[in-house]
């Protein structure tokens, strides 16, 4: 069992989503999480001033799958058609942490005590690196809810903030699940749909060509982003290796040679630790950033789709009043559904052209601020790899 | 006779010194200011000196010890022209002193450059261009230029071990062949791993020159001279694995594994049963640590070609971004990670030839270093074998007393004599080589510890050099990021 408390870092951990707890009326975080085996749980704390609410202040343990159910239900609500649903959070994925421990473990009986000492700091680092990746990506999904005037509403969110038991008799089971599957899988043959629509709307046009270039183009920077990480990792954990070889040629030499041996084992020790933070804060502000915006610029797509359909509906419901009034039967009825869906496509259109342009802007901010620590972290670091690279060179020069 | 025991005197009051150098390094230097004049001031010369000797002997020995010792076929021992150069380096001391400066200042230079690319298919082969400047005496010009090809530098190391190994003497092993690589090579392909296999290639034959060349004896030794002076060189075809000399080689090679099994040295001496022991530790942990470099390149080199990657992919994404001010900031993200892709690419570069290449000689080395342990037991083995002949003699002669055959009984008297002289040389050459190793340990050990210092100072210089370069690249870009608006 782990646990990690939030400290003043969580501004810098809270990389991705801009300010969305400005609204004090209702100001949601997440300041603990504890990790059981498999499940992750998440502490909500929620303080609000909204009167619906029943305490002003309150925490609620709540797990991965209980965010998924609260974004399926929100996706599947028909009035939130026409907005940017914030992506669902991926699962915590344990994984590496977990196989290095599994490692740790088998090999405990070769490694002398300084070694196992050291991989289990590691190991330790790397289950905090992940749990700050995750609990970030948790809290920025409540976060998004909680600002957006319309979602901030939804029973549903309101019912997963207090209810005070356990939510899993209201999640989704097998059945709706694969009802769920299916949707996704018509909804990327739809993706032809979207270009293929004939689209009148000039602002519209713009984003459609936007957003399916763009969606590719960051899915391919991400990847990328991702693969730089994992090598930055990889000469960070050569740099251990460098450093224990380095220690155990130390033991054998003469006096002043092993001094030389150690100090270099040293400085490679302390070179792999700054490369380690280097590759972690890239990853937390960049590559991050970037998995984030791939999943939102999905969620925008989805918004594009909806509204896709809805158009295509109304284009049909137009030839079925044609036809009707062709037939002379069942005219009123005809007339009646086409007024709905072309109601329902601009209001679509309406609160689609408001999401978009708002989404932009979150996401321009949210790009110049990462871009900005991550700079400014890279700089941070570089300085103290030279200024610890120089110190080095000036005590060994002296001996 | 009287001569060589005076020389062996004086090595013995040397050896001493060197002892004790061994034992502490800062005494030695303390113990240094009090050698007496008739040897030579600083502590470092001792050794060339020494070495002088050395050679000094081989050539008064020589007759008798070729069939003995030496180590399969050697083409060009030429111990006779070793004693003219010898003389050269005679004792007076004003010569010594001259000899120090040289010593001193190491005025040498080999460089290995411009390889060429001669004839096609698999009878294609590289040229190097070998140039030498130096101010040294027993060189012929200041500076030589001559053109060499792999198994020329092969062939240089062969005569040499087969001179020098015998004698305790650690010989810088040569290159190693590649078959992948060479043939990579051969076929034509001008692809980046055959232009940076040339490149290893070059670096590796140019360090190999510079390690022989550092060794007082193979400085002046005349297959060295030859090879770094003269414009033709007889093609060393011994050097192929399948020739008739390649065949010989690992029969040898094959007879000394067996022999290291069976001899079982009693010895006496706590320093070599020590320094075996410490090379055989480093053997490991130095290859351990090879492999953890090696390790570092590879996954540097990764680094750098992903980080391409991504800087292409920012590029695109800048182009599709429509927010202009965003779009020109990931445009230049892009440029950023480009020039750090280059920075990475520089680094891994500095990673294997500086360090990972400096292992991977030393761990050679000490393959050799180690091998010249095993001479000294089997020249044990030989001095044992000798008195056991030398006893077996004794044995038949005292038989034929008895026996009332006087040309038989002359005979096995003639037989004791010869054998007795055997057994003398053995333990001469015993005594020497265990001299000789305790000389080169030393200067081995000197020498391994001077270039990791240099190699770790330069490798940290390298190091802080990619930092500063880092701090400026993200320190232009930070402005940018701060212009999105």
């Amino acid at each position: 069992m782990t646990s990690i408390s939030e400290d003043s870092d969580k501004e810098k951990v809270r990389s991705v989503s801009v300010d969305l707890n400005n609204d004090a009326s209702l100001i949601i975080d997440i300041p603990d999480a504890l990790c059981e085996r498999d499940k992750v749980k998440f502490t909500i704390h929620v303080k609000t001033t909204i009167s619906s609410f029943q305490k002003p202040a309150f925490s609620v343990p709540r797990q991965h799958e209980d965010f998924i159910w609260l974004h399926d239900t929100i996706v599947e609500t028909e009035e939130y058609a026409g907005l940017i649903i914030p992506p669902a959070p991926p699962k915590p994925d344990f994984e590496g942490p977990r196989e290095k421990m599994h490692k740790l473990g088998e090999g405990e009986s070769s490694m002398t005590k300084e070694e196992y000492a050291k991989m289990k700091q590691e190991l330790e680092a790397e289950y905090l690196a992940v749990f700050k990746k995750t609990v970030q990506v948790h809290e920025v999904f409540l976060q998004r809810l909680s600002s957006h005037p319309i979602f901030r509403k939804d029973r549903n969110f309101q019912i997963f903030l207090e209810y005070d038991q356990d939510l899993s008799v209201r999640r989704k089971n097998a059945k709706e699940m694969f009802g769920g599957f299916f949707k996704n899988m018509v909804k990327s043959a739809d993706e032809v749909l979207i270009s293929g629509v004939k689209e009148v709307d000039e602002f519209f046009e713009q984003e459609k060509t936007f957003l399916l270039d763009y969606s590719s183009k960051i899915k391919d920077a991400t990847a990328k982003a991702e693969k730089m990480t994992r090598s930055h990792k990889n000469v960070a954990d050569d740099y251990n290796h460098i450093s224990g070889a380095l220690n155990h040629t130390a033991a054998d030499n003469n006096t002043a040679f092993k001094k030389h041996l150690e100090k270099s084992a040293e400085v490679f020790e302390k070179l792999r630790k700054l490369e380690d933070r280097v590759a972690s804060d890239q990853e937390l502000k960049l590559t991050e950033l970037l998995r984030y915006y791939t999943r939102d610029i999905q969620a925008a797509k989805d918004l594009l789709y909806r509204r896709a359909r809805a158009l295509a509906d109304y284009e049909n419901s137009n030839k079925a009043l044609d036809k009707a009034r062709l037939k002379g039967k069942d005219i009123a009825q005809a007339e009646e559904n086409q007024k709905k869906s072309l109601q329902k496509f601009d209001k679509l259109s309406e609160s689609g052209k408001k999401e978009l342009t708002s989404f932009k802007a979150r996401r321009v901010v949210a790009f110049r601020k990462n871009l900005i620590e991550m700079t400014e972290l890279e700089i941070k670091h570089a300085k103290n790899s030279m200024s610890l690279l120089q110190g080095t060179i000036e005590i060994l020069n002296s001996n | 006779m009287s001569e060589e025991r005076g020389s062996s005197a004086q090595t013995e009051e040397d050896e001493d010194l060197f002892v004790s150098a061994m034992e502490s390094p800062e005494a030695a230097r303390l113990s240094a200011e009090d050698l007496s004049p008739s040897s030579n001031g600083p502590r470092d010369d001792d050794p060339d000196d020494l070495f002088a000797e050395a050679t000094e002997e081989v050539s008064l020995d020589s007759p008798e010890r070729q069939p003995i010792l030496s180590d399969g076929p050697s083409p060009a021992i030429t111990p006779v022209s070793i004693s003219p150069r010898v003389d050269v380096f005679d004792r007076s001391p004003d010569l010594d002193e001259e000899e120090e400066e040289n010593r001193d200042t190491f005025d040498i230079q080999i460089s290995v450059s411009d390889p060429e690319k001669v004839g096609d298919g698999m009878n294609a082969f590289m040229i190097y261009k070998v140039t030498t400047k130096t101010s040294l005496s027993i060189f012929s010009r200041d500076e030589v230029c001559v053109k060499r090809r792999f198994s020329d530098f092969l062939g240089l190391h062969s005569k040499l071990a087969s001179k020098y190994m015998h004698m305790g003497f650690i010989v810088p092993p040569a290159p190693e062949k590649s078959i992948v690589g060479m043939t990579k090579v051969k076929v034509g392909k001008e692809d980046l791993s055959s232009v940076e296999f040339v490149e290893k290639r070059r670096s590796a034959l140019e360090r190999y020159l510079l390690r022989t060349v550092k060794h007082p004896a193979l400085l002046k030794d005349p297959d060295v001279l030859q090879f770094l002076e003269s414009s033709e060189l007889p093609r060393a075809v011994s050097t192929q694995a399948l020739s008739g000399a390649g065949i010989l080689r690992m029969v040898n090679k094959a007879a000394d594994a067996v022999n290291k099994m069976t001899i079982k040295m009693n010895e006496s001496d706590a320093w070599f049963e020590e320094k075996q022991q410490q090379f055989e530790n480093l053997d490991v942990q130095l290859r351990k640590l090879h492999v953890s470099v090696e390790s570092l390149v590879c996954h540097r080199k990764e680094l750098s070609v992903n980080t391409a990657l991504f800087a292409k992919s920012a590029a695109m994404l800048g182009n599709s971004e429509d927010h202009t001010a965003l779009s020109r900031a990931l445009s230049q993200l892009a440029e950023v990670e480009e020039k750090i892709e280059q920075l990475h690419q520089e680094q891994a570069n500095a990673d294997f030839y500086l360090i990972s290449e400096l292992l991977g000689d030393y761990v050679r080395l000490i393959t050799a270093v180690r091998g010249v342990f095993d001479q000294r037991m089997k020249a044990w083995g030989k001095w044992q074998d000798a008195q056991l002949m030398l006893q077996r003699k004794r044995e038949a002669e005292a038989k034929l007393q008895y026996a009332s055959k006087p040309e038989k009984l002359q005979q096995a008297r003639d037989e004791i004599r010869e054998w007795e002289g055997k057994v003398q040389q053995g333990e001469r050459d015993f005594e020497q080589i265990s001299r000789n190793i305790r000389r080169e340990v030393g200067q081995f050990e000197k020498e391994r510890v001077k270039d990791f210092r240099v190699v770790i100072m330069k490798y940290l210089e390298s190091l802080v050099h990619s930092q500063q370069q880092l701090i400026k690249y993200w320190e232009a870009f930070l402005p940018e990021a701060k212009a999105i608006a």
